[in-house]
Protein backbone atom coordinates (compact mmCIF):
# COMPACT_ATOMS: atom_id res chain seq x y z
CA UNK A 1 0.00 0.00 0.00
CA UNK A 2 0.33 3.81 -0.66
CA UNK A 3 0.65 6.53 1.53
CA UNK A 4 -1.19 8.47 -0.79
CA UNK A 5 -3.29 7.43 -3.91
CA UNK A 6 -4.59 9.62 -6.77
CA UNK A 7 -7.81 8.42 -5.84
CA UNK A 8 -9.57 6.38 -3.21
CA UNK A 9 -13.10 4.76 -3.85
CA UNK A 10 -15.52 4.36 -1.04
CA UNK A 11 -17.02 1.30 -1.45
CA UNK A 12 -16.79 -1.82 -3.80
CA UNK A 13 -20.22 -2.30 -5.29
CA UNK A 14 -20.63 -2.19 -8.92
CA UNK A 15 -20.66 1.59 -9.03
CA UNK A 16 -17.51 1.94 -7.11
CA UNK A 17 -15.42 -1.09 -9.25
CA UNK A 18 -16.30 1.12 -12.29
CA UNK A 19 -15.50 4.02 -10.80
CA UNK A 20 -11.65 2.35 -10.02
CA UNK A 21 -11.50 0.85 -13.19
CA UNK A 22 -12.16 3.82 -15.15
CA UNK A 23 -9.99 5.75 -13.11
CA UNK A 24 -6.83 2.88 -12.62
CA UNK A 25 -7.15 2.81 -16.65
CA UNK A 26 -5.56 6.31 -16.93
CA UNK A 27 -2.41 4.57 -15.15
CA UNK A 28 -2.80 6.72 -12.00
CA UNK A 29 -3.28 5.10 -8.46
CA UNK A 30 -6.37 3.99 -7.17
CA UNK A 31 -7.61 2.05 -3.38
CA UNK A 32 -10.68 0.73 -3.00
CA UNK A 33 -11.93 0.47 0.59
CA UNK A 34 -14.67 -2.26 1.46
CA UNK A 35 -16.32 -2.36 4.78
CA UNK A 36 -17.49 -5.82 4.57
CA UNK A 37 -15.10 -8.99 3.86
CA UNK A 38 -16.28 -10.15 1.04
CA UNK A 39 -17.22 -8.21 -2.19
CA UNK A 40 -20.71 -9.04 -3.23
CA UNK A 41 -21.68 -10.07 -0.42
CA UNK A 42 -24.10 -9.73 1.37
CA UNK A 43 -26.43 -9.66 -2.32
CA UNK A 44 -29.62 -6.52 -0.93
CA UNK A 45 -30.65 -7.04 -4.91
CA UNK A 46 -33.78 -7.88 -7.35
CA UNK A 47 -30.60 -8.95 -9.32
CA UNK A 48 -33.07 -7.75 -12.60
CA UNK A 49 -30.55 -6.07 -15.55
CA UNK A 50 -31.15 -5.49 -18.97
CA UNK A 51 -28.01 -7.60 -20.92
CA UNK A 52 -27.09 -4.72 -23.20
CA UNK A 53 -26.59 -2.26 -20.54
CA UNK A 54 -24.28 -4.69 -18.86
CA UNK A 55 -22.15 -5.56 -22.10
CA UNK A 56 -21.58 -2.29 -21.73
CA UNK A 57 -18.98 -2.97 -18.85
CA UNK A 58 -18.38 -6.91 -19.14
CA UNK A 59 -18.38 -9.68 -21.27
CA UNK A 60 -21.59 -11.99 -20.31
CA UNK A 61 -20.96 -15.30 -18.67
CA UNK A 62 -22.46 -17.95 -17.41
CA UNK A 63 -21.20 -17.53 -13.98
CA UNK A 64 -22.89 -14.69 -13.13
CA UNK A 65 -26.20 -15.29 -14.50
CA UNK A 66 -28.72 -16.99 -13.00
CA UNK A 67 -31.09 -16.81 -15.49
CA UNK A 68 -32.30 -15.51 -18.91
CA UNK A 69 -35.41 -13.51 -19.19
CA UNK A 70 -37.89 -12.35 -22.35
CA UNK A 71 -41.29 -12.49 -20.56
CA UNK A 72 -43.02 -9.85 -17.83
CA UNK A 73 -45.87 -11.01 -16.15
CA UNK A 74 -47.53 -8.13 -14.88
CA UNK A 75 -50.14 -9.13 -12.11
CA UNK A 76 -53.32 -6.69 -10.88
CA UNK A 77 -54.42 -6.70 -7.59
CA UNK A 78 -57.53 -8.66 -8.86
CA UNK A 79 -55.34 -11.53 -10.37
CA UNK A 80 -55.51 -10.35 -13.61
CA UNK A 81 -52.50 -11.18 -15.75
CA UNK A 82 -50.29 -8.90 -18.35
CA UNK A 83 -47.73 -10.97 -20.26
CA UNK A 84 -45.07 -8.86 -22.34
CA UNK A 85 -42.61 -10.86 -24.38
CA UNK A 86 -39.85 -8.76 -25.61
CA UNK A 87 -36.92 -9.25 -27.87
CA UNK A 88 -34.01 -7.75 -25.57
CA UNK A 89 -33.08 -10.47 -22.82
CA UNK A 90 -32.68 -9.51 -19.55
CA UNK A 91 -30.63 -10.96 -16.68
CA UNK A 92 -30.78 -12.41 -13.02
CA UNK A 93 -27.48 -12.02 -12.00
CA UNK A 94 -25.75 -14.05 -9.46
CA UNK A 95 -24.45 -11.11 -7.49
CA UNK A 96 -21.97 -12.45 -5.16
CA UNK A 97 -20.10 -13.37 -8.08
CA UNK A 98 -21.03 -10.23 -10.52
CA UNK A 99 -19.91 -8.03 -7.78
CA UNK A 100 -16.69 -9.70 -7.28
CA UNK A 101 -16.17 -9.97 -11.49
CA UNK A 102 -16.49 -6.46 -11.48
CA UNK A 103 -14.11 -5.56 -8.98
CA UNK A 104 -11.46 -7.85 -10.44
CA UNK A 105 -11.58 -6.08 -13.64
CA UNK A 106 -10.84 -3.26 -11.33
CA UNK A 107 -7.90 -4.69 -9.97
CA UNK A 108 -6.80 -5.77 -13.09
CA UNK A 109 -7.01 -2.11 -14.56
CA UNK A 110 -4.79 -1.57 -11.52
CA UNK A 111 -6.59 -0.42 -8.84
CA UNK A 112 -5.71 -1.91 -5.39
CA UNK A 113 -9.05 -2.94 -2.86
CA UNK A 114 -8.93 -3.38 0.46
CA UNK A 115 -11.90 -5.18 2.65
CA UNK A 116 -12.60 -4.96 5.79
CA UNK A 117 -11.89 -1.42 5.80
CA UNK A 118 -14.44 0.81 7.57
CA UNK A 119 -14.38 4.38 5.96
CA UNK A 120 -15.57 6.76 9.10
CA UNK A 121 -14.37 10.42 8.73
CA UNK A 122 -12.77 11.93 5.94
CA UNK A 123 -9.68 14.61 5.77
CA UNK A 124 -9.67 18.46 4.71
CA UNK A 125 -7.40 20.61 3.38
CA UNK A 126 -8.07 24.57 2.32
CA UNK A 127 -11.82 23.37 2.63
CA UNK A 128 -11.26 20.09 0.33
CA UNK A 129 -11.27 16.49 0.87
CA UNK A 130 -7.97 15.31 1.35
CA UNK A 131 -8.08 12.06 1.98
CA UNK A 132 -10.13 9.62 4.29
CA UNK A 133 -9.76 8.11 7.72
CA UNK A 134 -10.56 4.38 8.40
CA UNK A 135 -10.93 1.63 10.81
CA UNK A 136 -8.83 -1.68 9.83
CA UNK A 137 -7.60 -4.73 11.56
CA UNK A 138 -8.68 -2.66 14.71
CA UNK A 139 -6.95 0.22 14.29
CA UNK A 140 -7.57 3.83 13.52
CA UNK A 141 -5.71 5.17 10.19
CA UNK A 142 -5.56 7.95 7.82
CA UNK A 143 -4.98 7.96 3.68
CA UNK A 144 -4.54 10.81 1.62
CA UNK A 145 -5.99 10.95 -1.69
CA UNK A 146 -6.46 13.73 -4.41
CA UNK A 147 -10.12 12.96 -4.80
CA UNK A 148 -12.06 10.86 -3.16
CA UNK A 149 -14.91 9.10 -4.95
CA UNK A 150 -17.87 7.86 -2.16
CA UNK A 151 -19.76 4.61 -3.63
CA UNK A 152 -20.76 4.18 0.28
CA UNK A 153 -24.59 3.05 -1.33
CA UNK A 154 -27.52 3.61 0.56
CA UNK A 155 -26.23 5.01 3.52
CA UNK A 156 -24.43 7.88 1.31
CA UNK A 157 -22.59 8.69 4.54
CA UNK A 158 -19.43 10.18 2.96
CA UNK A 159 -21.14 12.82 1.13
CA UNK A 160 -22.84 14.17 3.95
CA UNK A 161 -19.24 14.32 5.67
CA UNK A 162 -18.38 16.10 2.59
CA UNK A 163 -20.96 18.72 2.97
CA UNK A 164 -23.27 17.54 0.83
CA UNK A 165 -26.70 16.67 1.18
CA UNK A 166 -27.39 12.98 0.74
CA UNK A 167 -30.45 11.90 2.84
CA UNK A 168 -33.52 10.28 1.39
CA UNK A 169 -36.79 11.26 2.05
CA UNK A 170 -38.04 8.28 3.44
CA UNK A 171 -40.88 8.56 1.23
CA UNK A 172 -38.82 8.43 -1.40
CA UNK A 173 -36.91 5.22 0.29
CA UNK A 174 -38.08 1.72 -0.89
CA UNK A 175 -37.92 -0.48 2.39
CA UNK A 176 -37.15 -3.70 1.04
CA UNK A 177 -36.96 -7.66 2.44
CA UNK A 178 -36.70 -10.10 -0.15
CA UNK A 179 -35.83 -14.04 0.47
CA UNK A 180 -34.12 -16.71 -2.27
CA UNK A 181 -36.62 -19.56 -2.31
CA UNK A 182 -36.44 -22.92 -3.71
CA UNK A 183 -39.23 -25.48 -4.16
CA UNK A 184 -40.94 -22.48 -5.70
CA UNK A 185 -42.95 -22.81 -9.37
CA UNK A 186 -41.61 -20.46 -11.34
CA UNK A 187 -40.78 -19.64 -15.37
CA UNK A 188 -37.28 -19.08 -15.52
CA UNK A 189 -37.63 -17.17 -18.48
CA UNK A 190 -40.26 -14.80 -16.63
CA UNK A 191 -40.19 -11.87 -14.33
CA UNK A 192 -42.98 -11.44 -12.43
CA UNK A 193 -44.46 -8.23 -10.61
CA UNK A 194 -47.13 -7.77 -8.68
CA UNK A 195 -49.38 -4.37 -7.44
CA UNK A 196 -51.05 -2.96 -5.41
CA UNK A 197 -52.00 -2.75 -1.74
CA UNK A 198 -51.92 -6.19 -0.53
CA UNK A 199 -48.65 -6.86 -1.65
CA UNK A 200 -46.45 -3.53 -2.10
CA UNK A 201 -48.05 -0.33 -1.48
CA UNK A 202 -46.34 2.55 -3.20
CA UNK A 203 -44.11 -0.24 -4.39
CA UNK A 204 -43.86 -3.25 -6.16
CA UNK A 205 -43.54 -7.27 -5.35
CA UNK A 206 -41.02 -9.39 -7.15
CA UNK A 207 -40.31 -12.66 -7.90
CA UNK A 208 -37.53 -13.09 -10.29
CA UNK A 209 -36.50 -16.64 -10.66
CA UNK A 210 -32.84 -17.80 -10.93
CA UNK A 211 -33.28 -21.20 -12.74
CA UNK A 212 -35.54 -24.16 -11.89
CA UNK A 213 -38.06 -24.06 -8.77
CA UNK A 214 -35.80 -21.08 -7.58
CA UNK A 215 -36.25 -17.32 -7.48
CA UNK A 216 -35.12 -13.95 -5.89
CA UNK A 217 -39.03 -13.22 -4.21
CA UNK A 218 -39.34 -9.69 -2.58
CA UNK A 219 -40.51 -6.48 -2.31
CA UNK A 220 -40.19 -3.15 -1.52
CA UNK A 221 -42.31 -0.73 0.01
CA UNK A 222 -41.59 3.17 0.59
CA UNK A 223 -41.32 4.94 4.35
CA UNK A 224 -44.69 6.09 4.28
CA UNK A 225 -45.89 2.25 3.96
CA UNK A 226 -43.58 1.21 6.47
CA UNK A 227 -45.05 3.71 9.00
CA UNK A 228 -47.92 0.82 8.99
CA UNK A 229 -46.71 -1.74 7.78
CA UNK A 230 -43.07 -3.34 7.48
CA UNK A 231 -41.85 -5.37 4.13
CA UNK A 232 -41.03 -7.87 5.94
CA UNK A 233 -44.95 -8.19 6.80
CA UNK A 234 -46.02 -7.71 3.50
CA UNK A 235 -43.50 -10.73 2.78
CA UNK A 236 -44.20 -13.38 5.48
CA UNK A 237 -47.67 -13.06 4.90
CA UNK A 238 -47.14 -13.33 0.89
CA UNK A 239 -44.55 -16.60 1.42
CA UNK A 240 -46.97 -18.32 3.61
CA UNK A 241 -49.91 -18.22 1.62
CA UNK A 242 -48.35 -18.43 -1.96
CA UNK A 243 -45.21 -20.92 -1.20
CA UNK A 244 -45.99 -22.61 2.16
CA UNK A 245 -43.40 -25.27 1.17
CA UNK A 246 -40.96 -23.12 -0.09
CA UNK A 247 -37.32 -23.95 1.45
CA UNK A 248 -36.07 -19.77 2.01
CA UNK A 249 -32.06 -20.05 1.11
CA UNK A 250 -31.29 -16.27 2.31
CA UNK A 251 -33.44 -13.63 3.78
CA UNK A 252 -32.19 -10.08 3.83
CA UNK A 253 -33.25 -6.63 4.01
CA UNK A 254 -32.34 -3.70 2.05
CA UNK A 255 -32.97 0.22 1.16
CA UNK A 256 -33.05 1.73 -2.40
CA UNK A 257 -33.35 5.44 -2.66
CA UNK A 258 -35.81 5.98 -5.29
CA UNK A 259 -35.90 9.67 -5.99
CA UNK A 260 -33.71 12.04 -8.52
CA UNK A 261 -30.43 12.02 -8.26
CA UNK A 262 -28.81 14.25 -5.50
CA UNK A 263 -28.92 17.84 -6.05
CA UNK A 264 -25.12 17.94 -6.34
CA UNK A 265 -22.87 14.87 -6.71
CA UNK A 266 -19.56 16.28 -6.82
CA UNK A 267 -17.90 19.15 -4.59
CA UNK A 268 -14.16 20.26 -3.98
CA UNK A 269 -11.96 17.00 -3.74
CA UNK A 270 -14.85 14.42 -3.54
CA UNK A 271 -17.53 12.84 -6.26
CA UNK A 272 -20.74 10.75 -5.40
CA UNK A 273 -21.58 7.54 -7.45
CA UNK A 274 -24.33 4.80 -7.72
CA UNK A 275 -26.92 4.41 -5.04
CA UNK A 276 -24.85 7.38 -2.84
CA UNK A 277 -25.46 9.83 -5.82
CA UNK A 278 -29.20 8.55 -5.67
CA UNK A 279 -28.70 7.09 -9.31
CA UNK A 280 -31.04 4.47 -9.07
CA UNK A 281 -33.66 4.31 -11.77
CA UNK A 282 -36.57 5.80 -9.06
CA UNK A 283 -39.22 4.24 -11.24
CA UNK A 284 -38.42 0.39 -11.02
CA UNK A 285 -35.20 1.13 -8.34
CA UNK A 286 -32.78 -0.84 -10.64
CA UNK A 287 -29.76 1.07 -10.02
CA UNK A 288 -26.50 -1.66 -11.33
CA UNK A 289 -26.44 -0.21 -14.66
CA UNK A 290 -27.05 3.49 -14.02
CA UNK A 291 -24.52 2.78 -10.73
CA UNK A 292 -22.19 1.30 -13.53
CA UNK A 293 -22.15 4.23 -15.61
CA UNK A 294 -22.41 6.82 -12.87
CA UNK A 295 -19.06 5.20 -11.45
CA UNK A 296 -17.95 5.14 -15.15
CA UNK A 297 -18.25 8.17 -15.76
CA UNK A 298 -17.10 9.62 -12.72
CA UNK A 299 -14.03 7.68 -12.60
CA UNK A 300 -13.19 8.67 -15.98
CA UNK A 301 -13.36 12.53 -14.84
CA UNK A 302 -11.42 11.81 -12.02
CA UNK A 303 -8.92 10.58 -13.80
CA UNK A 304 -8.23 13.27 -16.30
CA UNK A 305 -8.85 15.83 -13.87
CA UNK A 306 -5.53 14.35 -12.22
CA UNK A 307 -3.90 13.86 -15.52
CA UNK A 308 -4.57 17.51 -16.19
CA UNK A 309 -3.49 18.40 -12.81
CA UNK A 310 -6.76 20.31 -12.44
CA UNK A 311 -8.83 18.78 -9.79
CA UNK A 312 -11.88 21.59 -10.76
CA UNK A 313 -12.37 19.27 -13.23
CA UNK A 314 -14.44 17.10 -11.54
CA UNK A 315 -17.05 19.51 -11.43
CA UNK A 316 -18.01 18.49 -15.07
CA UNK A 317 -19.16 15.57 -13.91
CA UNK A 318 -22.75 16.65 -12.81
CA UNK A 319 -23.69 17.75 -15.52
CA UNK A 320 -22.65 14.44 -18.05
CA UNK A 321 -24.36 12.50 -15.40
CA UNK A 322 -27.42 14.71 -15.95
CA UNK A 323 -27.39 14.31 -19.42
CA UNK A 324 -26.61 10.55 -20.07
CA UNK A 325 -29.48 9.79 -17.27
CA UNK A 326 -29.59 12.32 -14.38
CA UNK A 327 -32.78 14.10 -17.04
CA UNK A 328 -34.37 10.47 -17.88
CA UNK A 329 -34.66 9.72 -14.07
CA UNK A 330 -36.50 13.15 -13.43
CA UNK A 331 -38.90 12.11 -15.86
CA UNK A 332 -39.06 8.67 -14.18
CA UNK A 333 -39.52 10.15 -10.87
CA UNK A 334 -43.17 11.96 -12.13
CA UNK A 335 -44.57 8.98 -13.79
CA UNK A 336 -43.86 6.55 -10.23
CA UNK A 337 -45.02 9.53 -8.34
CA UNK A 338 -48.11 8.91 -10.56
CA UNK A 339 -48.34 5.41 -10.39
CA UNK A 340 -48.04 4.87 -6.63
CA UNK A 341 -51.02 6.62 -5.84
CA UNK A 342 -52.93 4.13 -8.27
CA UNK A 343 -55.84 2.63 -6.63
CA UNK A 344 -56.25 -1.15 -6.59
CA UNK A 345 -59.46 -0.02 -9.39
CA UNK A 346 -56.68 1.27 -11.14
CA UNK A 347 -54.29 -1.19 -11.92
CA UNK A 348 -57.23 -3.44 -12.80
CA UNK A 349 -58.41 -1.38 -15.01
CA UNK A 350 -55.54 -1.00 -16.94
CA UNK A 351 -54.47 -4.66 -16.90
CA UNK A 352 -58.31 -5.40 -18.22
CA UNK A 353 -57.51 -2.68 -20.82
CA UNK A 354 -54.44 -3.37 -22.05
CA UNK A 355 -55.32 -7.31 -22.38
CA UNK A 356 -57.49 -6.15 -25.01
CA UNK A 357 -54.06 -5.48 -27.48
CA UNK A 358 -52.70 -8.02 -29.38
CA UNK A 359 -50.37 -10.27 -27.65
CA UNK A 360 -47.44 -9.18 -30.82
CA UNK A 361 -48.20 -5.63 -30.05
CA UNK A 362 -47.84 -5.29 -26.37
CA UNK A 363 -44.89 -3.47 -24.98
CA UNK A 364 -44.23 -1.72 -21.99
CA UNK A 365 -44.47 1.36 -24.05
CA UNK A 366 -47.74 0.56 -25.02
CA UNK A 367 -48.74 -0.51 -21.39
CA UNK A 368 -47.62 3.18 -20.55
CA UNK A 369 -50.10 4.33 -23.04
CA UNK A 370 -52.54 2.80 -21.53
CA UNK A 371 -52.01 4.14 -18.41
CA UNK A 372 -52.33 6.97 -19.53
CA UNK A 373 -55.61 6.94 -21.11
CA UNK A 374 -57.23 5.38 -17.60
CA UNK A 375 -55.35 8.44 -16.21
CA UNK A 376 -55.02 11.16 -17.98
CA UNK A 377 -53.97 13.34 -14.99
CA UNK A 378 -50.25 11.33 -15.17
CA UNK A 379 -49.73 12.79 -18.65
CA UNK A 380 -50.29 16.40 -17.28
CA UNK A 381 -47.84 15.73 -14.91
CA UNK A 382 -45.41 13.72 -17.45
CA UNK A 383 -46.12 16.65 -19.81
CA UNK A 384 -44.63 19.36 -16.92
CA UNK A 385 -41.14 17.91 -17.20
CA UNK A 386 -41.09 19.11 -20.70
CA UNK A 387 -42.35 22.41 -20.16
CA UNK A 388 -40.66 23.14 -16.83
CA UNK B 1 -31.54 6.52 35.30
CA UNK B 2 -29.49 7.62 32.36
CA UNK B 3 -31.03 8.44 29.70
CA UNK B 4 -29.08 8.99 26.26
CA UNK B 5 -28.94 12.71 25.55
CA UNK B 6 -30.73 14.23 22.45
CA UNK B 7 -32.72 17.36 21.57
CA UNK B 8 -35.61 16.68 23.60
CA UNK B 9 -33.16 15.19 26.25
CA UNK B 10 -34.32 11.96 26.61
CA UNK B 11 -33.50 9.58 23.62
CA UNK B 12 -37.07 7.25 22.48
CA UNK B 13 -35.69 5.41 19.69
CA UNK B 14 -33.77 2.26 20.32
CA UNK B 15 -32.36 -0.13 17.76
CA UNK B 16 -32.77 -3.73 19.09
CA UNK B 17 -30.17 -5.76 20.19
CA UNK B 18 -29.09 -8.86 17.92
CA UNK B 19 -32.34 -8.16 15.59
CA UNK B 20 -30.46 -6.04 13.00
CA UNK B 21 -29.80 -6.89 9.35
CA UNK B 22 -27.44 -4.17 8.57
CA UNK B 23 -29.13 -2.97 5.39
CA UNK B 24 -28.82 0.18 5.87
CA UNK B 25 -31.96 2.18 5.03
CA UNK B 26 -32.39 4.27 8.43
CA UNK B 27 -28.72 5.25 7.99
CA UNK B 28 -30.26 6.54 4.54
CA UNK B 29 -33.51 8.00 6.00
CA UNK B 30 -31.66 9.94 9.05
CA UNK B 31 -31.74 13.52 8.11
CA UNK B 32 -28.52 14.12 11.42
CA UNK B 33 -26.57 11.49 10.24
CA UNK B 34 -27.24 9.68 13.48
CA UNK B 35 -26.92 6.62 12.93
CA UNK B 36 -23.21 4.54 12.61
CA UNK B 37 -22.86 1.10 10.78
CA UNK B 38 -20.30 -1.08 10.34
CA UNK B 39 -20.35 -4.45 8.96
CA UNK B 40 -22.09 -6.28 11.45
CA UNK B 41 -22.53 -3.18 14.00
CA UNK B 42 -24.96 -0.29 14.61
CA UNK B 43 -25.42 2.20 17.09
CA UNK B 44 -27.06 5.68 17.16
CA UNK B 45 -25.07 8.59 18.19
CA UNK B 46 -26.62 9.73 21.11
CA UNK B 47 -26.14 13.16 20.81
CA UNK B 48 -27.71 13.56 17.19
CA UNK B 49 -30.46 11.82 17.48
CA UNK B 50 -33.50 14.08 17.64
CA UNK B 51 -36.41 11.13 17.94
CA UNK B 52 -37.78 12.13 14.64
CA UNK B 53 -38.51 8.63 14.29
CA UNK B 54 -37.83 8.25 10.53
CA UNK B 55 -35.51 5.63 10.77
CA UNK B 56 -38.52 3.52 13.05
CA UNK B 57 -40.40 3.75 9.69
CA UNK B 58 -38.06 3.12 7.02
CA UNK B 59 -36.92 -0.56 8.83
CA UNK B 60 -38.01 -3.20 6.64
CA UNK B 61 -37.87 -5.61 9.53
CA UNK B 62 -38.94 -3.58 12.57
CA UNK B 63 -35.79 -4.02 14.64
CA UNK B 64 -35.78 0.26 15.12
CA UNK B 65 -38.45 0.99 17.62
CA UNK B 66 -39.99 3.86 19.13
CA UNK B 67 -40.64 3.85 22.90
CA UNK B 68 -42.06 7.27 24.17
CA UNK B 69 -40.99 6.40 27.88
CA UNK B 70 -37.27 6.78 26.66
CA UNK B 71 -34.22 4.35 26.15
CA UNK B 72 -32.16 3.49 29.27
CA UNK B 73 -28.46 2.75 28.43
Amino acid sequence: MKKEYDIIVVGAGPAGSMAARFAAEQGISVLMLEKDRDVGYPVRCGEAVNKKGIEEFIESNEKWIAAKINKFSLNSPDGTEVVIEFQETGYILERRIFDYELAKTASNAGAEILTRAYVNGLLFENGKVSGVKYEFNGGQKEIRAKIVIAADGVESRVGRWAGLETHCDFRDMECCAQVTASNVKVNSDTCYFYFGKDFAPNGYFWIFPKGENIANIGLGVSGLTGKKKSASTFLNSFMESRYPNASILTKIAGGVPCSPTLKKISSPGIMLVGDAAHQVNPLSGGGITSGMIGGSIAGRIAGEAIKMNKLEHIFAYDKVWHDRIGKKHEIYNIIKNGIYNFTDEKFNNIAHSFNKVPRNKRTLGKLFTTALINNPSLLIDVAKVFVI
Amino acid sequence: MLYRQAKTSILMIEILPNKCDFCGCCVGVCPEDAIELKEAEIRIIDERCTNCAKCVWSCPIEVIVFNKNGVEI
